[in-house]
């Protein structure tokens, strides 16, 4: 079963970090990613650029609008993520909890809908 | 003839636990459940009560499941994958006793874990393992039915989408989740033992539950501090009897007819105490235990050993440093050093804030002011406890303190 990993973060919280572990959790990050890829458990994994590039479009009534900024305000940020294949939700959560920048931020673990087996 | 009920009584829920791993849902394994036991209803009337009727109300509740599914999937391709996942030989099989353990416990950290909301978690467990219905929980917890059913329904659907596995978590993992818990347990018991509010002040069927599935985690997993759990709710039920007197009113510990504390139990408790120490790891529950092991295992009040409990509680704080194990610290010098010591510590608790809607702080208040003779201001610290207090039985114990004041 796949499983979506946000990694989020409190956008003023990170800029008090300092470079010295920011280098170390990419560093860690490259690793990681490397161990879930031979694993099996990585399906795919990206970093996004920050919220200010962010862009939300709707469609209401046939129009298309396209406003400036993410789909939520709030202090948390989505920076990056990672769809990972895991047996269960447990192993799901050990494989988030692996993710280095779990220890900056947080990892949302959300299953992935599976609209094939119809078992749900 | 046998008693139907009786046997539905002891082996519904096991049944439950472990037809819920064998069919790998909750939904279909209650309906499972009902099957069997219609057919149960049936069948041994007329044939006799099965030689093992665990495993027959397993093996039937499968049968009937599987049963059903393959007639389904007749109309709906998308059920052979289930099907073959089952793998099923379509003869009875027994079912070990330690397997039926093992199911309950897996059901327990199921319900149990961490990724289910709280209130969900104790819910899901008074429901899927205790079977208590949802009016049981929401009277318990006073809330209404369709709350309780809502949170569980949507705790299963979390389970089911979600994939939370029906697993005792690995050793890797096993004390985080314990904890979890260790923690429902604590709250359905307390539940059943000092009921937050309302009318009735004991559900002696919620604590009792709670012990036996204390005793079902014991028996599996060799945690000081579950042994500890287990110990207090032991010696704190064993109190049970002598906690209200005739006419239903709470009785204060010091107050209580000793000789209605449950002996065997308090031996119980206070062993696994002395065990406890012995492997010296302690943890919070283990000390609390100490603490009621202490007043359990004295002949009067008056006896206890009052220097030790409040020592038991500096390492109580030490680990777990919260303002009501303090003011709890507070009654306990008092005993040792006389009520004006305990006053000035609950004063500062005060002065803190954090307690000041919490009515046995000034409940307590009150009882050390009555203590120390200064009457005039126990009277405002008991009209503010009666004010502030949730509970029909404690205000009552409340006011009749209030009312035998010296005028």
């Amino acid at each position: 079963m796949r499983y979506l990993c946000l990694v989020c973060f409190d956008g003023n919280e990170l800029n008090t970090i300092d470079a010295e572990t920011w280098k170390q959790c990419q560093v860690d990050s490259a690793a990681y990613d490397e161990k879930l890829l031979r694993s099996g458990h990585m399906v795919h994994a990206e970093a996004l650029q920050s919220i200010e590039t962010a862009t939300t479009v709707r469609v209401r009534n046939g129009k298309l609008s396209a406003t400036d900024g993410p789909f939520a305000e709030t202090k948390e940020q989505v920076a990056g993520f990672i769809l990972i294949e895991a047996a269960d939700l447990n192993e799901a959560i050990r494989i988030a909890g692996g993710i280095p920048l779990a220890r900056i931020g947080s990892v949302e673990v959300r299953p992935v809908m599976d609209f094939k087996s119809g078992l749900g | 003839m046998a008693d139907f009920a009786a046997i539905y009584r002891a082996e519904a829920r096991p049944v439950l636990a472990t037809l819920i791993r064998l069919l790998g849902g909750f939904d279909l394994a209650e309906e499972a459940l009902h099957d069997a036991w219609l057919a149960a209803l049936d069948q041994w009337p007329r044939e006799g009560v099965p030689r093992n009727p665990r495993s027959w109300l397993v093996s039937t509740g499968r049968f009937k499941a599987i049963d059903k599914l393959r007639r389904k999937a007749r109309f709906d391709r998308s059920q052979d994958e289930l099907i073959l996942r089952m793998d099923v030989p379509d003869e009875p099989f027994e079912v070990e006793p330690q397997t039926i353990v093992d199911d309950q416990l897996r059901l327990i950290f199921t319900c149990c874990h961490p990724a289910l909301a709280p209130d969900a978690q104790v819910a899901l467990t008074l429901r899927e393992i205790a079977g208590l219905t949802t009016e049981d929980i929401a009277a318990a917890y006073l809330t209404k039915p369709t709350t309780i059913a809502q949170r569980i329904v949507r705790a299963k659907a979390k389970i089911r989408d979600a994939r939370i596995p029906y697993e005792v978590p690995e050793p890797a993992e096993l004390a985080d989740r314990l904890e979890t818990v260790l923690h429902v347990l604590y709250l359905i018991f307390n539940a059943g033992y000092s009921a937050p509010s309302g009318l009735v002040p004991l559900r002696t069927d919620l604590s009792s539950e709670a012990i036996r599935l204390m005793r079902l985690v014991n028996d599996l997993i060799d945690e000081p501090d579950a042994k500890g759990l287990l110990a207090l709710m032991l010696l704190n039920d064993a109190r049970r009897d002598a906690r209200l007197d005739v006419a239903g009113e709470l009785v204060p510990l010091d107050e209580q007819d000793r000789a209605r504390w449950n002996r065997p139990q308090i031996d119980e408790g206070a062993a696994l105490v002395a065990q406890i120490f012995a492997e010296r790891r302690l943890g919070a529950y283990s000390i609390q235990a100490a603490i009621a092991a202490e007043h359990g295992q004295s002949a009067t009040a008056e006896a206890t050993d009052w220097q030790r409990i409040v020592s038991l509680y500096d390492l109580l704080l030490r680990l777990e440093p919260s303002p009501i194990v303090d003011l709890n610290r507070a009654v306990a010098v008092a005993m040792a050093h006389g009520p004006e010591v305990g006053l000035a510590i609950v004063d500062r608790i005060d002065a803190d804030g954090s307690l000041s809607q919490f009515h046995l702080l000034h409940a307590t208040r009150a009882d050390l002011l009555r203590r120390a003779g200064r009457t005039h201001e126990a009277r405002t610290a008991y009209a503010e406890a009666i004010a502030l207090s949730q509970q029909e039985a404690e205000r009552r114990f409340l006011q009749r303190r209030l009312n035998g004041l010296p005028s």
